[in-house]
């Protein structure tokens, strides 16, 4: 049977999975997704996971500035971020800049933001993504913010743990510098995501459907997490959780 | 004993904008910081060209706004972002005419280069980067190594960034010059990193912001501080962290509007030289 919820209370409850069992979450600006997953694994974990959300008032623990992220990321006090991409390619590089030749962009995006540096230090990035589509998952991005993977020798304690896009979620394999198919959302089929994604990755034999959200998930979710959230993204809040409770 | 009772006389908003001059690399916060939108109007409406904006780490509505207006030759940004509101509409035309110099940078690496600026050093090294294609197009960052081993392997290095002004808006500013910015404490760095620093502040504080530990902690000294002008409401229409919120229905008037040339031309008219015209 199909259960009675919204494509991004799917994709926050995956990605909330994914942030089990750690200490500090960062959360960068425009990042309403991820931001309600991290809320949604601080409330499971009765308050033992610490979330930074940026631009937040209730829920930013910073007071030295906009420096203060960074630092803390260098230090190692920051667990998993997220980052997306205009463009991301099969080794995981991801461009914020611009399609083109650099600088004669002929799409701009709005820019690389930290991206550059908090790959490097945040062990769990996860890269998120809901246009799942051959122009933004691309064979080669056309300029890269940030590598996904480094030379040996390289000083590099973070980098990709997976991609979640509005079809599935692919695990990046560090070694084979690779993308593996992880799961695939209720609706989507494994054809469908090989002819939607512009670079090669692995796949499973059988690919198993990303689980859904369980009832006491989404109690959370549109109750508490859908408060708290709105304190950030009162619009994203409201079309979404209004529109749950509503349902 | 105490601080020597010096009273600053303030500025007008209009004078800041003049002393900005021609060329000068000013530094910009935020649209979630302190923006002086006030004198980013003035600057416009004095017609002022060549600059060279410092986003810390990034800008939003200001740089759109000053790029749209011509007064912009070059941009060292992290990015440019109006948030939620979408793409900026005058930085993307701007690129796409060739008409703007852009230096993309990264958030950490501008609040490195201002780091050694603030400590008088030439260079300051951080961590990542290695391997974007950002370090290709910048020839004021290298990589190296560390001096006293090898076993983190290439480190990059930026150079110092020094402005010749910085310019932001405060809740609070008191007749000494000192002004509060709470822990929005990127202001104190690109105030420490620059030549100047010019101010709006929304209030004037009727004391000495330093005489309070409680205040002092969140305020940049006067020692820092070259010229305050009083502006309430000097944020609008993009809002002040702990104090308004942002003009919405102004802002996304504004993003319709700056989606071609002449509504941006009229939105100028509108806002920047019909009130001024009106004086």
């Amino acid at each position: 049977m199909t259960a009675d919820f919204l494509p991004e209370e799917l994709l926050i409850a995956t990605v909330a999975d994914m942030l089990q069992d750690l200490d500090h979450v960062a959360v960068g600006a425009q990042s309403p997704i991820p931001g309600s997953a991290a809320l949604l694994a601080r409330a499971r974990s009765n308050g033992a996971l610490r979330v930074s959300m940026l631009g937040s008032e209730a829920n930013s623990p910073f007071t030295d500035g906009g420096r203060e992220l960074f630092d803390c990321a260098a230090q190692g006090r920051i667990d998993a971020f997220f980052l997306g991409g205009g463009q991301i390619d099969g080794q995981a590089n991801i461009n914020l800049v611009g399609i083109g030749d650099y600088p004669e962009t002929k799409v701009r995006f709005p820019g690389s933001f930290g991206s550059a540096y908090l790959y490097f230090l945040v062990p769990r990035v996860i890269l998120f993504r809901e246009e799942h589509t051959p122009r933004v998952l691309v064979p080669k991005v056309d300029f890269i913010s940030a590598p996904g993977v480094s030379d040996e020798g390289t000083y590099r304690v973070g980098g990709p743990h997976a991609l979640v896009t509005g079809r599935c979620v692919f695990d990046f394999d560090k070694a084979e510098k690779r993308f593996r198919l992880r799961s695939v959302h209720p609706g989507h089929t494994v054809e469908e995501i090989r002819e939607q994604t512009g670079f090669d990755y692995d796949e499973p034999d059988d690919a198993p459907e990303t689980p859904a959200p369980d009832a006491a998930t989404l109690d959370l979710l549109r109750g508490r997490v859908a408060d708290e959230v709105s304190e950030r993204y009162p619009s994203f809040a409201a079309r979404i959780f209004g529109a749950a409770n509503a349902a | 004993m105490g601080r020597p009772a010096v009273t600053q006389p303030f500025t007008t908003v209009e004078d800041l904008a003049a002393r900005i001059p021609d060329g000068a690399k000013v530094a910009l916060a935020p649209d979630y910081s302190g923006c002086s939108m006030v004198t980013v109007r003035a600057l416009i409406a004095r017609g002022a060209r060549n600059l060279h904006l410092v986003g810390v780490p990034s800008v939003g509505f200001q740089g759109d706004m000053l790029i749209g207006a011509g007064c912009v030759a070059t941009l060292e940004s992290a990015a440019v972002t109006l948030e939620e509101y979408g793409p900026a509409p005058r930085f993307t035309a701007a690129i796409k005419a060739g008409t703007l110099r852009m230096i993309d940078g990264t958030c950490p690496a501008i609040h490195a280069g201002l780091t050694a600026a603030e400590k008088g050093i030439p260079f300051m090294p951080i961590r990542g980067i290695v391997g974007s294609d950002l370090l290709e197009n910048r020839d004021d960052w290298t990589i190296g190594r560390d001096p006293f081993g090898d076993e983190d392997g290439p480190i990059v290095m930026v150079k110092a960034i020094r402005p010749d002004v910085t310019l932001i808006h405060a809740p609070l500013a008191d007749r000494q010059g000192n002004v509060w910015i709470g822990v929005r404490r990127e202001m104190m760095l690109m105030a420490h990193a620059s030549r100047q620093t010019f101010v709006t502040a929304e209030d004037i504080y009727d004391g000495d912001l330093l005489a309070d530990p409680r205040m002092a902690a969140g305020t940049i000294p006067g020692l820092y501080v070259s010229e305050v002008a009083e502006a309430a409401n000097g944020a609008w229409p993009v809002g002040l962290f702990g104090q308004y919120g942002a003009d919405e229905a102004h802002l996304r008037d504004y993003l319709k509007r700056a989606r071609s040339d002449e509504g941006f031309a009229g939105y100028l008219d509108e806002f920047v030289f019909a009130p001024r015209a009106a004086e």
